[in-house]
């Protein structure tokens, strides 16, 4: 096929590029050429309309051994312990084909966590659906759900955490961002650095199929009304395989075979092979009539662009083949040598014995377009004036039910049931708390995790928005009674070519570096998934938070069921009552305007230090973050958790019950204090000079407020778990 | 005690067994599915997972591997094996249990704490067991047993139901049934009832700090019943 500028914007590529294609080859490429170009070029490879802003990014810490850059970023968890972690995207597949789109995102991100020498010890996932009216949500969710568990229960890896929820702007779009934290001894990490010359590159894993082909690209673009003839383009998931390849894997990286290993996956061969070469600053060849293949005919072009999984490309010392051959042949793996490394600094393809495609590397890497894309600021929205003497006509404890049955709210355990969460006999805190915790085995020590994303907030304010997702992931990890270290992103938003898009997701990345940065929580790794698109319907910004925490002594960990009758429960924290944005304020007022509650980063650092320390020195016995719903809602979670109830007390000096039960100011937490402990308690509060309130005692099966609230615990518990269950049962 | 643990590739609960065993003073030892033989061992264990990725059939290919001979011949002379989940589907294809697992009632994976009713004490697993009720952990998607009238009524004619689903409070019925299982059954054993199936994990359940401990009293009663 010849090719042409149209032939080339077949392949996803803009008029430009062509031509700047062809002016840096100083010829037309030919097909295979323009094949790796667009591969390389597309925005998931190249992140050409982010990597300007993703440079301000926060990301070194005292902890951090690897930042963003490589295949997952890297923390010092104390005694040559380091935890390997990332967040990745599969969006678009997911919206296309569910099951396997889910599925993939899973062993996706667990490749790139063990490309790195890491155990995988922990999934989560964060997924996003549209309205649960609408008709597509109730078999996505279910495909999702099913795509998520299949491969990760099938590897053996628990899933400890994640986030649901539902919004009208995900009905052509939905979300699927999975995560997964891998334990690595710091002296033996693995790059994807190549050095070296004439070192062997090998393949191994499962064999390269037609599955995938153009799976970048159909992720940097958004969709229309034939989405469905996109199937083809999506992976098809083997976990079985992914098992063994993780075991193979390990098993080679315990000596020093290994110069450098990728894994391949998004533009498969050509983007691992490429990015070796140029981090390592060499050439490489590849035969391709080597390379494993399951169907018959396949040419170099779909070589290059298939996105089979399983599959991985090592840079090994030389003389190691054999060594390496009999692990892969041990695991009944595919292993082959395809290439070596040159001093061409070139990508060179050769293909029955001819050369089919030469290209210099830094054309493909460094020389990839980079824009700087106009982007609207989102201005402020005016604060609301609310009128209180509606809320007069609201009862206290008919709002408080109606929101624990709030799609976005309630129980998520019809979703977390499906995931074997407790694998690996190390899970310390299972799904449906503030973190998951798993112990590092065999040790003292236990790993917390979070995922957080607040679309509503960073759709009103993006700034606002991207600050505040970092807070709530940094209060999550201290409610579990963990030291917040660091984060991973991803970063779901629309088409990138329309200003108002481009703004938000300026303003977010905004946000969380400036969140990030004040409260010393850097981010270590991400990935950014714009053209959330259908038929020019964008969804609302949707940064998602991985953050990853340390606790140092088990024993110490928190959860948020309520203990022990007659314990004193306090909210550390200010209230004003901040019902803008609220689920409140949606759910009974129907006001959806209005800007999210405000940020106060001094008070995040300074709450959330005074509640680290009162767990460490066990003076709480469970803690909670106040977040989405505010302080009723949180304190019924903790009761309905514990099977116990609350007395909450005649509040001094309250303007508003509304607006102090619902509001959801930031920078607050809810713990339960034993009552020897009260009086060290009010010292350490008084030092930090933190605001709290004296919010109840732990008392009965009920929650109990003078005359406005009397529930049974089990109404409350009725109301909150089963939304889903019927919902999916409906 | 001696116990071996056998590795398929796919298996993905051999290290949690192999823990457990070991913190309860067992010697164990691990055995990779292609070696011929199995070392001098008291008890073999099939632990969880997915043995050759479960394609076929749940247990099906692990059940003509290589080892599986050797593991057979020793429950046939009388030794202790016993299956966990993945394990007990392996035990079901080999024939050396009745009946099969097939999916779940509502067709999805179910990972959740139950609570079983331990059905027989005249065997090396259960004797001298001082709780009727073990609260236990199933992380499966073809748990839900079942058999033929004659094989079940074969199975309770000589007490082979090992443990059965029930409630908290030892109700046994549908809604203390988590897959659908016939009967509620949770595991079974052979006549000899040397060898023994099952669907939930102990060895998940060794510590309070997990989902809970009840299966510390399954693996030292094996352990003083050895004595």
């Amino acid at each position: 096929m010849e090719v042409t500028e149209a032939v080339a914007i077949d392949h996803g590529l803009k008029k430009e590029e062509f031509s700047k294609i062809c002016e840096l080859l100083k010829r037309t490429p030919n097909l295979t050429e323009l094949a790796i170009f667009s591969a390389m070029w597309n925005e998931h490879c190249s992140y050409k309309s982010s990597r300007k802003h993703l440079k301000k990014m926060h990301t070194k810490g005292k902890q951090v051994i690897q930042g963003p850059g490589e295949n997952a970023g890297v923390i010092d968890i104390g005694d040559d312990d380091a935890i390997v972690f990332k967040i990745e995207s599969h969006n678009h597949p997911s919206f296309i084909e569910p099951y396997q789109g889910a599925a993939t995102g899973v062993g996706g991100i667990m490749r790139d966590v063990f490309t790195m020498g890491a155990r995988p010890i922990a999934n989560l996932n964060s997924i996003h659906f549209g309205s649960p009216q609408h008709k597509k949500t109730r078999n996505l969710l279910r495909g999702v759900v099913k795509g998520i568990g299949g491969y990760g229960n099938c590897i053996g890896v628990p899933t400890i955490a994640g986030q649901t929820t539902f919004d009208e702007s995900y009905n052509g779009n939905i979300l699927v961002n999975a995560m997964t934290l891998g334990l690595v001894n710091k002296n033996k990490i693995f790059y994807s650095k190549a050095a070296g010359l004439d070192k062997p590159v090998i393949y191994v894993g499962s064999k390269t199929g037609r599955d995938g082909i153009h799976g970048a690209s159909m992720a940097s673009a958004t969709f229309d009304d034939k989405i469905e003839e996109k199937k083809p383009t999506v992976q098809v998931g083997d976990p079985f395989t992914e098992k063994l390849l993780l075991e193979a894997c390990l098993e080679l990286m315990a000596d020093n075979s290994i110069i450098a290993i990728q894994d391949m996956g998004a533009a498969g061969l050509t983007s691992s092979s490429v990015e070796m070469a140029s981090k390592g600053n060499l050439g490489i060849e590849l035969n391709l009539s080597e390379v494993p293949c399951r169907e018959e005919k396949m040419t170099p072009y779909e070589i290059m662009l298939s996105e089979s999984q399983e599959r991985m490309l090592i840079v090994l010392e030389k003389g190691k083949e054999e060594h390496a051959k009999k692990i892969f042949d041990k695991w009944n793996l595919d292993f082959a040598v395809i290439g070596k490394t040159t001093n061409s600094k070139k990508i060179e393809l050769i293909f029955d014995n001819k050369k089919v495609a030469e290209i210099p590397i830094d054309l493909l890497a460094e020389n990839a377009p980079i824009y700087d894309r106009p982007w609207k600021k989102t201005k402020l929205p005016q604060k609301l004036k609310f009128d209180k003497d509606e809320f007069k006509s609201l009862k206290l404890s008919d709002c408080l039910k109606k929101i624990l049955s709030n799609s976005n709210i309630s129980d998520k355990r019809w979703i977390w049931d499906q995931y074997d969460h407790t694998v690996m006999g190390d899970t310390i805190q299972k799904p449906g708390g503030d973190a998951g915790v798993v112990r590092v085995h065999g040790t003292n020590k236990a790993v917390a995790a979070s995922v957080d994303s607040s679309a509503l907030y960073c759709f009103s304010h993006p700034l606002t928005g991207g600050k505040q997702i970092v807070c709530e992931s940094y209060r999550n990890l201290i409610s579990v009674g963990a030291k917040p270290i660091a984060i991973t992103n991803c970063l779901n938003f629309g088409n990138p070519e329309k200003e108002k898009n481009m703004g938000e997701f300026v303003e977010c990345v905004e946000g969380i570096t400036e969140a990030s940065k004040y409260l010393d929580f850097p981010v270590v790794s991400g990935n950014v998934s714009f053209y959330n698109e259908t038929k020019d319907k964008g969804i609302k910004p949707t940064p998602t938070i991985g953050g990853v925490g340390l606790i140092s002594d088990y024993q110490q960990m928190l959860t948020m069921d309520f203990k022990t009758e007659g314990n004193l429960v306090y909210v550390i924290g200010k209230t004003d009552g901040y019902l803008d944005q609220s689920i409140f304020a949606r759910e009974l007022l129907n006001e959806k305007k209005g800007p999210p509650p405000t940020v106060n980063l001094f008070n995040e650092k300074n709450i959330g230090e005074t509640v680290l320390d009162l767990a460490r020195k066990n003076l709480i016995v469970s803690c909670h973050d106040v977040s989405l719903g505010g302080i009723l809602i949180a304190v019924s979670k903790m009761c309905i958790k514990g099977k116990k109830g609350i007395k909450i007390n005649t509040l001094k000096g309250l303007t508003n019950k509304y607006e102090y039960f619902f509001g959801e100011d930031q920078a607050r937490y809810i713990v339960e204090i034993p009552k020897a402990s009260l009086k060290k308690v009010n010292d350490i509060l008084n030092k930090y000079s933190v605001h709290f309130d004296e919010l109840g005692t732990v008392n009965g099966q009920s929650i109990e407020y003078k005359d406005d609230i009397n529930l049974p615990i089990e109404e409350l518990a009725d109301a909150h778990k089963y939304w889903l269950k019927k919902y999916m049962d409906s | 005690m001696r116990s071996s643990v056998i590795i398929f590739p796919g298996s993905n609960c051999d290290r949690d067994m192999d823990v457990a065993l070991k913190k309860f003073g067992f010697k164990n030892q691990m055995v990779w599915h292609n070696d011929q033989s199995i070392p001098k061992s008291d008890l073999i264990v099939l632990p969880g997972g997915f043995s050759y990725g479960d394609y076929l059939r749940c247990g099906s290919i692990a059940s003509k591997s290589k080892i599986i001979k050797s593991v057979i011949d020793f429950a046939n002379s009388g030794g202790l094996v016993l299956g966990i989940c993945n394990g007990f589907q392996i035990l079901t294809e080999t024939g050396l249990l009745n009946g099969i697992l097939q999916q779940n009632k509502f067709l999805n994976f179910i990972c959740s704490n139950v609570f079983v009713k331990v059905k027989d004490k005249e065997n090396k697993y259960f004797k001298n067991l001082k709780k009727n009720l073990l609260e236990l952990h199933i992380a499966h998607n073809e748990g839900n047993y079942f058999c033929s009238d004659d094989e079940l009524k074969s199975l309770e004619d000589n007490s082979q139901i090992a443990v059965t689903y029930c409630g908290a409070d030892g109700t046994e019925n549908e809604t203390t049934n988590p897959n659908g299982a016939i009967k509620n059954i949770a595991g079974i054993f052979n006549k000899n009832k040397n060898v023994l199936g099952m669907m939930p994990h102990p060895e998940r359940m060794i510590d309070k700090y997990l989902s809970g401990e009840d299966g510390s009293l399954f693996f030292k009663n094996i352990l003083d019943n050895f004595k």
